[in-house]
């Protein structure tokens, strides 16, 4: 294996604080299969959260960053760069990322920019945020994958497409709740899935979304970074993967040797849906929840056309006081109103007006 | 409103920046440089917590346009923790019953879109029932 496989900085680089965020509005699966299948279909997933119709991925990003800034004692100005992943951003041209810097105090001293790669848009910008930091050109970046993920009425992904998300805020390691180790991408040109400008709505290459795609560049990610780290799934506490299902990251846990348990915390799919670019960030954030000092934690995103990121990280001895300065994601997903079918249609503006 | 005005507001929009008397100590939201309680000029800028309860409030069924997207919804005059009382609009309800004297959480969202789908999106403050949170 050539010597510089992994991605490493200069100087070392974790997390100085985390925030999460999910919607109140949960929509069953069964719901959405009693309006197009009569119910007969098997549901991929038990619910999925539902944005409220004043939230977008600016005002979601806003709430993870401030959460992120509660666990971190950071004064924002110090803040370089604030960069949000996403494929759902409220303007085609506009950044979301210069609404969430404002917001947050960050501007406007600030690298400010939209990331796109699918579903990890988010980890593409928490990799170029340990770039940042870890050359030394900024002391702190916010990096921050989220979405609100849109299926067209009756299509597959109308049982999954959810939201939410999760900010980092990435900064010096002896500054940090948990410290990056190493990072490893995989990425190729695969046709799995997309969306032309000035369409609403995705469309997806069938035969190419599982094994081609989502395995293949997860299974290549993961088992690199590993092997180069000289770890196996044994040395890990916890995994996270991105979930569109609950049956693929299952699967993909098994393939790398990781067992139910290790993938228990942050598998949250089945109750919050695919959150897209904010879907591996934020199953993290579930894991730090509960993370004790020494923990070893791997996460692999995966974003369509496509690639993974994949993280080795090693939580520290700040964790336990950061934990509870700021709302825990369970806490967002035991807040839960149940809605029907023809409310979702609403707040999902799926009208024609 | 215009671009300009919406751009002016922003900072004590989106995250509720007043000023703080450094005669008296009183907290001003909206910031007006003049200090309410004492006469004082106070121009520090003073980022409140967002924390508050609900004073009063009213559900609005016809909404100004603009707003009809999502109508109805409760307009409150929320008690800031540090003092200023305030107009906003609740959010994040779902089926919850609003009282007065309610607690709630300062959230940034969006207010409006101008001129339909083609105008700017307006962001700023409103106020939910404090997120419950896990012992
Ligand atoms: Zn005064």
């Amino acid at each position: 294996m050539p010597e510089n496989t992994l991605l490493k900085p200069v100087k070392p680089v974790g997390i100085v604080g985390y925030g999460a965020y999910v919607p109140r509005y949960r929509i069953p699966a069964k719901e959405i299969a009693r309006i197009w299948t009569g119910g007969k279909d098997s549901v991929p997933i038990k619910e999925k959260a539902v944005p409220g119709l004043d939230e977008d991925v600016a005002t979601m990003s806003i709430e993870a960053a401030r959460n992120a800034l509660l666990r971190a004692p950071v004064n924002p100005q110090e803040i370089r760069a604030v960069w949000v992943g996403s494929e759902s951003h409220p303007y085609a041209v506009k950044p979301t990322s210069t609404i969430v810097a404002e917001a947050i105090g960050a501007a406007p001293n600030v690298q400010a920019g939209d990331w796109e790669f699918a579903c990890k848009a988010g980890t593409e910008a928490m990799v170029a945020a340990i770039g940042l930091v870890g050359s030394g050109m900024a002391h702190y970046a916010m990096a921050i994958g989220m979405d609100t993920a849109q299926g067209r009425p009756g299509d597959a992904l109308e049982y999954t497409a959810g939201a939410g998300g999760a900010a980092y805020l990435l900064g010096p390691a002896e500054e940090s709740l948990a410290v990056i180790n190493a990072t490893f991408s995989y990425v190729t040109d695969t046709p799995d899935f997309w969306r032309r400008p000035e369409q609403k709505y995705p469309q997806h290459g069938l035969r190419f979304t599982g094994e081609p795609a989502y395995f293949k560049h997860i299974t290549e990610a993961g088992k690199t970074l590993m092997e180069a780290s000289g770890t196996t799934a044994k040395d890990y506490r916890y995994a996270v993967f991105h979930q569109p299902n609950t049956k693929f990251p299952q699967r993909v846990a098994g393939i790398l040797g990781f067992t139910k348990e290790q993938i228990a915390p942050g598998l949250l799919v089945p109750v919050i849906g695919n959150t897209y670019a904010g879907a591996a960030v934020i199953g993290l954030t579930a894991i730090l929840d509960i993370a004790e000092p020494g923990d070893r934690i791997l996460m692999v995103s995966f974003g369509s056309g496509a690639g993974s990121d994949a993280f080795d990280i090693l939580v520290t001895e700040a964790i336990k006081e950061r934990q509870g300065r700021a709302p825990k994601t369970q806490d967002y997903i035991a807040r839960r109103t149940e809605i029907d079918y023809g409310t979702y249609v609403r707040f999902r503006d799926k009208l024609a007006k | 409103m215009e671009i300009p005005r919406h751009w002016r507001l922003k900072q004590q929009r989106y995250s509720l920046v007043g000023e703080t008397c450094p005669h008296c100590e009183a907290k001003i939201f909206p910031p007006r440089d003049v200090c309410p309680t004492c006469g004082g000029e106070a121009k520090t800028q003073y980022t409140f917590s967002g924390k508050g309860e609900v004073f009063s409030y009213t559900t609005i069924y016809e909404a100004p346009s603009g707003y009809d997207e999502t109508a109805p919804y409760t307009v409150a005059l929320v008690k800031l923790e540090e003092g200023p009382i305030i107009t906003a609009q609740l959010t994040d309800l779902g089926d919850q019953p609003v009282e007065i004297g309610m607690p709630v959480e300062m959230v940034t969202r969006k207010l409006r879109s101008e001129n339909e789908d083609r105008g700017i999106l307006i962001y700023g403050y409103k106020f939910r029932p404090v997120l419950s949170r896990a012992a």
